[in-house]
């Protein structure tokens, strides 16, 4: 099975994005803004790692026999 | 060279986790999960090769085909409950992962009860009446 080790990446990625963007509108003074840039980028990857969690899970049940 | 491939992307994480820790454990912890998925998805090819050929090797003796499909069950839940309770202890949450392997183990004791079964009737169709 082909995997794409970009997703690291792009986790990691988004994650250093989202604290700079964070740190940025927190010195602004908008910390409500700074809040829900957070909550929003931390679904978005949620939603990556559930897609990469239910292909894992795919896997293992054809692999053994459910 | 699977090996050396699983290395580097183990040590790679394990950077990109220690910069983002700090920050925001919360992404640290979902890239530590992320991970953990890659590395059991490259060796889902080499567990399936085993398995393959476990079964051939099974059906070539005429075992019940549903013994084999028990135990490589019970692998496949061993597992899994190994790779969530380390996740969620590495989220920190001791008391779930605890939960998790108990569970585990209550499945594969519920699993092999055909099998335990088995074994006590043919022990007690050895034993003289």
């Amino acid at each position: 099975m082909t995997v794409d080790i970009n997703a690291i990446f792009q986790i990691a990625g988004i994650g250093i994005i989202i604290a700079m963007i964070h740190t940025i509108l927190k010195q602004m003074g908008k910390e409500d803004m700074a809040h829900w840039v957070t909550l929003i980028g931390f679904i978005i990857v949620l939603f990556m790692v559930i897609r990469l969690l239910d292909d894992l899970i795919n896997e293992i049940k054809n692999i053994f026999l459910f | 060279m699977e090996m050396i491939q699983i290395t580097g992307l183990g040590i790679i994480t394990a950077v990109l986790i220690l910069i983002l820790r700090e920050q925001k454990p919360a992404f640290a912890f979902l890239l530590t999960l992320t991970a953990g998925v890659f590395i059991l998805l490259f060796l889902a090819d080499k567990i399936a090769a085993v398995l393959n050929l476990l079964q051939q090797l099974a059906a070539q003796t005429s075992i019940n085909q549903v013994f084999l499909k028990t135990v490589l069950q019970i692998i496949g839940i061993a597992y899994i409950a190994e790779f969530g309770a380390q996740i969620v202890r590495d989220a920190g949450q001791e008391s779930i992962a605890s939960k998790i392997e108990l569970a585990g183990k209550i499945l594969i004791m519920f699993m092999a009860i055909p099998i335990i079964t088995v074994i006590i009737e043919t022990v007690m169709s050895l034993l003289p009446a």
